[in-house]
């Protein structure tokens, strides 16, 4: 018998071991769900799955009735715009302040002790002081994820520059190189993967903003129709919200990953994680 | 004149004297292998050559004025380790480069002015015999791989001078074997003054032509950063004997352990 730290499940069985802890939380709440409903059938708490697929009908599959939107398309349009640009200009933000930050000496002087201070106001707290200053509407949405994680990312690509060893610097120096075409051959490119790492690591405070955003001042978007159907205790609408909104992370969150082992193969087998996840 | 001159060299950090009283000159084309016990400051003084630390005391002169205190391409320099781009191909660390040089702003070449680059590139690659490798990234490639990799990208400039600190510390010693000539060859064709730092003496011995053993002449015991080292021997090589070889060997293991006392206490 081999030592247990030594023994790899195999293909299927990985599978199978993926799903099961799934399959049982499933199972556990359709037996809780059922118990609950039993004793009240006008119970809110823990919808039958049939509430849900009525719930998921009625919101992706048929016309509001109201406004005739199929909302729950419209809400995740806004919601992946917001984030998007959210997430696309702190990552460009990011990326330039990082490189300046981390590669020379007299920008880090001045602005690293700013970023860091920066990094640690809370931005929920400045949230009211957003929507005085961008107003009610898109805006303000997208400035608090901004706000929210462009000084971490500003931070981890200013110390992912300093990490590359002094010698490589030296090296191109050696090579000729302006400080410009160290920064642009040698600086960028073993950085932009770096900074696809970290962008998958912020998206989860990034989700996080923009559902608070949205659930304070909105009229559409994922977070804001979870808000309000609160109000009617509608779990059998509020659970496939967060189901499909983790599903829409993960999604994001793969695609990225995809995408570095695309474009950097020489980062991915330098770092040991070319292939399983 | 000589090409180099060394004009009572210091160098401290904080209250250790590492380097002292060196004084040299260098002609053009000269090969000089230096060995030392290890922390006697090898290392530093090649990156006085380089530019990347500055002398405490005195000068190194290079051409009767004072070497640049940077970077440039007119020294070329392989190091220990990561002296490659791990996010390039073998064919593009090489080319790199002439990229460089002929892009200030893109620092990239496009149609012919990159076959031309690329051309070059494969012939220096032939020449290290990694042609077979062009379009392997470094961390595929075996540790003696990777060392003439940085070689042939260091050439590939024209460098006057290359600076060679342990380049075949961690090859095994057949590889080591053909490096050397690898690098005998290219120091003829190319008409290049070496620096080589070798921790094995033998190496010493065998390569360029001359010889500097980095030394302390001094020791306290009860200040080991009292005094610095100094280039006690500047042999002529092929004119040694025997006999020279194995006084300065048991110099070298005497300061060793000296040192390694004094770290210790
Ligand atoms: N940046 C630094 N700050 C303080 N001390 C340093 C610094 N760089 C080197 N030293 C000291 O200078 C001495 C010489 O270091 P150096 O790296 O030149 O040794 P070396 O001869 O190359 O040794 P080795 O053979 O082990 O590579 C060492 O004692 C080291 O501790
Ligand atoms: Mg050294």
């Amino acid at each position: 018998m081999k030592k247990i730290i030594n023994l790899q499940p195999h293909n299927g069985t990985r599978w199978l071991l993926a799903l099961l802890p799934f399959l049982l939380l499933l199972l556990l709440y359709v037996a809780a769900s059922n118990a609950r409903l039993a004793d009240n059938p006008g119970d809110k708490l823990l919808p039958a799955m049939g509430s849900f697929a009525d719930a998921i009908q009625r919101m992706a599959f048929e016309p509001d009735k109201r406004s005739g939107d199929y909302l729950l398309w419209v809400d995740t349009g806004s919601s992946l715009i917001r984030l998007g640009l959210g997430v696309g200009i702190s990552a460009l933000a990011g990326l330039a302040f990082g490189i300046l930050n981390g590669a020379i000496p007299f920008a880090r002087a001045p602005l690293s002790p700013l970023v860091t201070f920066l990094s640690l106001i809370p931005p929920m707290a400045i949230l009211p002081i957003l929507f005085i200053i961008f107003g009610m509407d898109e805006l303000a949405k997208v400035m608090l994820i901004i706000i929210g994680i462009t000084p971490a990312l500003i931070r981890d690509m200013q110390q992912r520059v300093l990490e590359i060893p002094a010698e490589q610097l030296i090296k191109a120096q050696t090579l000729g190189a302006s400080s410009w075409q160290i920064i642009l051959r040698v600086v960028l490119p073993q950085i932009l993967p770096r900074l696809l790492a970290s962008v998958r690591l912020a998206l989860g405070s990034a989700w996080l903003f923009l559902i608070a955003a949205e659930a304070i001042a909105s009229t559409d978007g994922l977070g804001y129709r979870i808000f309000l159907v609160r109000r009617y205790l509608a779990m059998d609408v509020i659970l496939p919200y967060v189901i499909w909104i983790t599903l829409l992370a993960f999604f994001i969150d793969y695609g990225l990953k995809k995408i570095s082992q695309w474009s950097f193969p020489w980062f991915h087998s330098q770092t040991g994680d070319g292939g399983k996840s | 004149m000589s090409y180099i001159q060394i004009r009572n060299l210091w160098k401290e950090y904080a209250d250790q004297v590492v380097l002292e009283r060196i004084n040299a000159r260098v002609n053009k084309g000269d090969f000089i292998t230096i060995v030392g016990a290890s922390g006697c400051g090898k290392t530093t003084f090649l990156k006085m050559l380089l530019g990347t630390e500055s002398p405490s005391r005195g000068a190194i002169l290079l051409e009767d004025a004072p070497i640049p205190d940077e970077p440039s391409q007119q020294r070329g320099i392989v190091f220990q380790r990561y002296s490659v781009f791990p996010h390039l191909t073998v064919l593009k660390n090489v080319m790199l480069a002439r990229e460089l040089e002929h892009s200030p702003l893109l620092g990239k070449l496009f149609g012919s002015a990159r076959r031309t680059a690329k051309q070059e590139a494969l012939a220096m690659l032939e020449k290290v015999g990694l042609t077979a490798a062009i379009k392997k990234y470094p961390h595929e490639l075996s540790g003696g791989m990777q060392q003439r990799l940085a070689i042939a990208q260091s050439l590939i400039r024209k460098p006057a001078i290359l600076l060679l600190d342990e380049p075949f510390g961690a090859l095994d010693p057949g590889i080591r074997a053909d490096m050397h000539k690898l690098v005998l060859e290219l120091w003829k064709q190319h008409q290049l003054t070496i620096f080589m730092i070798t921790h094995d003496l033998k190496e010493g011995f065998l390569l360029g032509t001359r010889l500097w053993v980095f030394d302390k002449p001094r020791h306290d015991p009860q200040a080991p950063g009292a005094f610095g080292a100094r280039i006690t021997y500047d042999i002529p090589v092929g004119q040694s004997d025997r006999s020279l070889y194995q006084k300065i060997d048991q110099q070298l293991q005497v300061t060793q352990e000296l040192t390694m006392e004094g770290n210790a206490a």
